[in-house]
């Protein structure tokens, strides 16, 4: 776990390997090249990368006509801005006629860090999720991120991929790494409680999963990348087998992997559910590392919730 | 086509409009009749289509943008032979594909969903940028209502496309000078309506009346031959035009006549056929 790199860094690098093999990929920004590092790819594509400025609800309108056409185009800015702002021209303009539309949503979450609650897109999850159609995958590291760009290339129809600010560690294995829309990674099996984490969460999870491994509690790990459509088998397999389930994600409480989680398994298989994210509260200006600690989504502070509730 | 042909076939797509909205009980007829002698160009004189083949890919495009006036973009579609005349009668009905604003995934001809005001625009502009870097000579043209123009989203759309150069890209707004809550100067003013689009960088075309075709004819060549600048042509129309009692009238931007009045509406249309 040496080496980190934030997921939107493996955006723009994904980004580029799939714009030299297909002509018809796009990129669109609105005045954030540099932030959400497609400026990667318009260094290598200046003719390919769009600079919408700052209007994102018009750059989704574009990406949708640009869809049409057949381009496939990459609409890249923040969370907040492309699943907040313009929420109604993801919903009616790309989401409603189904367009082959990429959504690539970076500084996701509250580890956005010292720009504070207004940026802190804590919301997207549950926004995205009631688009009917509407995938979302929230990578766990570069590899997976990387994967995740190239999977939402192929995939046809509109994709929300949630990227982040802050360098994370790289968890999972180059070689043998496979990623597939919709399939949820088991990474450690156990018996006594399962967590089930995205994005950033599933490194800290593995931490807190080592630590209640030394107090005797065997917790399985399964990583969910993909939010919509959930592996709802692999979910409830998982709480028939463990009997309780804690979910951890950098969003809220309300609406995100912890709700989709709850409703699978209300539907299925009734479970006591720990939902760990951000409890229904704005964030506030800070680093990301100590944001993520005081909002006990660091390792310790998952570790120490698991073991309260347990 | 000659004018007098026009003539007659926008007199159909203003039975069409009043047939679907009265079978209906509910739409929008005043802004489809101001706009419906532009349908009537765009799809049988000016634009590049085939009826065959809808999704031809070398086809002009049309984005509907002020979307509520579906009857009318609806009409002038069956009149040109993407569907039925027929099913028109079938408009915001549960189970039929014509649904209350466009919708296309399932109706022919329908190069764009929308229904959203200021969201039509942003799309227009998406096909016309990629006509721009793929080469491809396709004309994308986008009708806005006044009232619609309101949206901040459109400006961003006008800004956009100006900065591009999208010569290839024609903006009508159809200035009939109402909207739900009263006339546009009244609730929210939004003119000089061509001197914001000439602020915006585009070639801005004034029509003194959009419901004549010789004007239309005019407004649609001399934006051709634009090299260099997205075209706005800002035409002042009759909301309700063709109905005696729906024109220049607030309260039939969104109403179905009874079946009293819609024989009325089909008498008007029909005496205007003999006049001409």
């Amino acid at each position: 776990m040496s080496k980190k790199i934030a997921t939107r860094e493996s955006y723009g690098n994904a980004l580029v390997e799939l714009g030299k093999k297909y002509e018809n990929l796009v990129v669109l920004d609105a005045d954030l090249a540099a932030a959400t590092k497609t400026g990667i790819f318009k260094k290598e594509f200046p003719e390919r990368h769009i600079d919408c400025g700052i209007a994102e609800c018009n750059m989704m309108g574009i990406a949708a006509g640009l869809a049409t056409t057949g381009k496939v185009p990459f609409a890249s800015t923040f969370a907040m801005f492309a699943a907040g702002r313009a929420f109604e021209q993801v919903r009616n303009s790309i989401g409603y006629p189904h367009l082959n539309v990429k959504i690539g949503a970076t500084h996701a979450g509250i580890s956005v860090g010292e720009d504070g609650a207004t940026h802190q897109c804590n919301e997207d999850i549950a926004l995205m999720r009631t688009i009917p159609g509407m995938v979302i995958i929230n990578p766990a590291d570069d590899i997976e991120a990387r994967a995740a760009v190239k999977a939402a290339y192929k995939h046809d129809g509109p994709v929300y991929l949630r990227f982040g600010r802050l360098a994370v560690p790289v968890i999972n294995d180059p070689d043998s790494y496979q990623f597939e829309i919709g399939k949820g990674i088991t990474l450690k099996e156990g018996s006594d409680v399962t967590i089930i984490a995205t994005g950033l969460c599933v490194a800290s999870a593995l931490e807190a999963v080592e630590r209640l491994e030394q107090d005797g509690i065997h917790a399985k790990l399964i990583n969910i990348h993909t939010i919509k459509p959930l592996d709802e088998t692999l979910i409830i397999e998982a709480a028939q087998s463990t009997g309780k389930v804690v979910t951890v994600e950098e969003h809220s409480v309300i609406g995100g992997l912890g709700s989709a989680v709850c409703e699978t398994l209300s539907s299925y298989y009734p479970t006591p559910v720990l939902k760990l994210g951000i409890q229904d509260v704005f964030g506030e200006s800070g680093s990301a590392t100590a944001l993520l600690h005081k909002y006990q989504l660091d390792g310790e502070g998952i570790y120490q919730q698991i073991k309260n509730w347990i | 086509m000659t004018i007098l042909e026009l003539q007659k076939i926008a007199l159909e797509v203003r039975k069409g409009i009043v047939t679907a909205v009265y079978h209906a009980k509910a739409g929008h007829p005043g802004g489809s009749l101001s706009a419906a002698d532009l349908f009537t160009y765009l799809y049988f004189e000016e634009m590049n289509i085939d009826p065959n083949d809808p999704k031809k890919p070398d086809r002009d495009r049309f984005v509907l943008s002020k979307g509520h006036t579906a009857p009318g973009l609806y009409s002038t579609l069956a009149q040109r032979g993407y569907f039925p005349v027929e099913d028109l009668k079938t408009l915001r009905h549960l189970g039929s594909y014509l649904q209350g604003h466009p919708d296309m995934k399932h109706i022919p001809g329908v190069d764009m969903s929308s229904g959203s005001l200021g969201q039509g625009i942003s799309a227009a502009v998406g096909m016309a940028l990629s006509a721009q870097l793929s080469h491809d000579n396709y004309r994308v043209y986008t009708l806005l209502g006044d009232g619609e123009i309101q949206e901040g989203q459109v400006w961003e759309a006008a800004m956009f496309a100006g900065h591009r150069k999208l010569d290839n890209l024609v903006v009508i707004v159809d200035n009939n000078g109402l909207q739900i809550d009263g006339t546009i100067a009244d609730v929210c003013s939004p003119y000089p309506i061509d001197k914001k689009f000439e602020a915006f960088q585009f070639h801005v075309i004034n029509v003194e009346n959009g419901n004549d075709f010789n004007q239309l004819k005019n407004a649609f060549q001399e934006a051709r031959n634009i090299k260099g600048f997205p075209t706005a042509i800002i035409m002042k129309t009759t909301k309700g035009k063709g109905v005696s009692f729906m024109e220049n009238s607030v309260g039939w931007h969104g109403k179905a006549p009874n079946e009293q009045e819609y024989a009325i509406a089909m008498a008007d249309l029909e005496k205007a056929g003999e006049a001409l």
